[in-house]
């Protein structure tokens, strides 16, 4: 799931939880769910260093992305 | 001597193929390819799609062709009364016998065949609808991956990627290799966009190139890479050139970026941002569930109040009932009867006697009294209806 997804779940999750009616379980299994999109979304955040890429197609129509130097 | 020139009597007579191939040849190697002035007219786009026209000027005209492989060049058929320069070679065609000037570019006063070129373009892409602004798609908020068709040793790549990695290293940039100026130009940049879409892989494609000369940004202004980036499965943003450089990709692309950098800026968003967001989501996660789960053990310590509540009633309920049937136990026990002074006789057997019948001088009995019980034996019988009396004696007590 890419970060934006994870966002909006994450979001989409605390409106939830924002309702007095929610029984605990439920709370607590969303709860866990954010919790997981948390890490994803965070790991993706740690990459400091940008990628340059090239992308390449075999003659088979494979395509391939390689580190692109200067 | 004369029949020593070809042509200087009638019996060297040259025919008139040897006479207009030697005037081409001559009039070709007079004239270096030249550029001439002069009004357009009687213009004809032919099937075979050669052009035909006159440049005319004052008293003199000049019967020009555009062969249709040499005009490429050429960036749209001129109109009847326009003003242009145009470079050719003057030669001679021989089956008309005429002179005439073989054109291989033009330029109208006031950039009118760019023009011109360019509202043909957009009128039919117009006509087919890839000009909607309800065919523009969103941009993604965050891509994982950009693609940039671009040259690879082009300003644009070098830009696009500084500003990736100073506002959020976390994107990678893909670099899809594409001629970005020249005759080659539009088909490499379809190729790319078509690369692109069967790869698949990216989230938004960045197409374009530093800025250039108007001949030199031309590509972009392809009707063919415009129907190929209107087809894009992905969404596109243009950046080609300067600023004030506009292109009918700009016109297509689902957005336009005045530059490379800005088209870069446009499609990632700051980082740190990100991560201020992120950090928020944690921080609205965590309270809300804590007040969740606060909120639900503050419901069950009420259910175990009400529960113990409940309980503590019926344990006081059942202890006063407790209390009356003992009371009422210990009225109704012989031994409240002793506590008064009365004794129970019973045979050794255990029988209580409530009647002197069976009971005879000798008998043995027990007598039971408040602390203890003590074995008789029956002295005399006197029931109640003689004047006798039963009488026994103790022969052993114990309490």
């Amino acid at each position: 799931m890419s970060f934006e997804a994870s966002i909006e779940r994450l979001e989409a999750i605390a409106a939830r939880l924002e309702d007095d009616e929610l029984d605990l379980d439920t709370a607590l299994t969303l709860f866990q769910e954010g919790v997981a999109e948390l890490r994803a979304a965070s790991a993706f955040l740690t990459r400091a260093e940008t990628r340059l890429k090239q992308l390449n197609e075999a003659a088979d129509g494979v395509f391939r992305i390689d580190d692109l130097r200067d | 001597m004369e029949d020593a020139i070809p042509g200087g009597s009638p019996a060297s007579a040259v025919s008139v193929m040897a006479l207009t191939a030697t005037a081409r040849d001559v009039l070709e190697g007079a004239f270096t390819p030249l550029w001439v002035r002069g009004e357009v007219s009687d213009f004809k786009a032919h099937r075979n799609g050669h052009w035909y026209f006159c440049l005319r000027g004052e008293d003199a005209q000049l019967k020009c062709v555009a062969w249709s492989r040499e005009r490429r060049r050429i960036p749209a058929p001129p109109d009847d009364g326009m003003q242009v320069v145009a470079l050719g070679q003057l030669t001679v065609y021989p089956t008309r016998g005429e002179m005439q000037f073989s054109v291989t570019r033009m330029e109208a006063e006031g950039d009118g065949l760019w023009r011109k070129a360019l509202e043909l373009t957009r009128a039919r892409l117009q006509a087919d609808g890839l000009l909607d602004p309800s065919r523009k798609r969103a941009i993604p908020r965050l891509p994982r991956r950009i693609a940039v068709i671009t040259s690879r040793d082009g300003a644009a790549l070098r830009d696009v990627f500084a500003v990736v990695q100073r506002r959020c290293p976390a994107v990678e940039v893909v670099l899809v290799p594409a001629v970005v100026q020249g005759d080659s130009a539009p088909e490499s940049l379809c190729f790319a966009l078509d690369q692109v879409a069967r790869w698949g892989d990216a989230d938004v494609v960045i197409i374009g190139r530093g800025g250039g000369a108007r001949e030199d940004l031309w590509a972009f202004n392809d009707e063919r890479v415009a129907r190929a980036l209107a087809t894009c499965p992905i969404p596109t943003i243009s950046a080609v050139g300067h600023e004030i450089d506009m292109s009918i990709c700009d016109l297509v692309a689902d957005l336009r970026a005045p530059t490379p950098s800005a088209a870069a800026e446009a499609a990632v968003p700051v980082q740190a941002e990100l991560r201020d967001r992120l950090r928020a989501s944690a921080e609205a996660l965590s309270a809300l569930t804590h007040e969740r789960v606060t909120s639900a053990q503050a419901r069950a310590a009420d259910a175990a109040r009400g529960i113990a509540r409940g309980a503590s009633r019926r344990i006081e309920r059942g202890r006063l009932q407790l209390e009356s049937s003992a009371t009422r136990l210990h009225a109704l026990s012989p031994l409240a009867t002793l506590d008064r002074g009365y004794a129970i006789v019973r045979t050794p057997a255990g029988q209580t006697l409530r009647s002197v019948d069976r009971l005879e001088a000798g008998a043995l009995v027990e007598l039971v009294l408040r602390d203890g019980t003590a074995a008789a034996t029956v002295d005399r019988v006197m029931p109640n209806d003689q004047p006798t009396l039963t009488s026994a004696s103790v022969t052993e007590a114990e309490p």
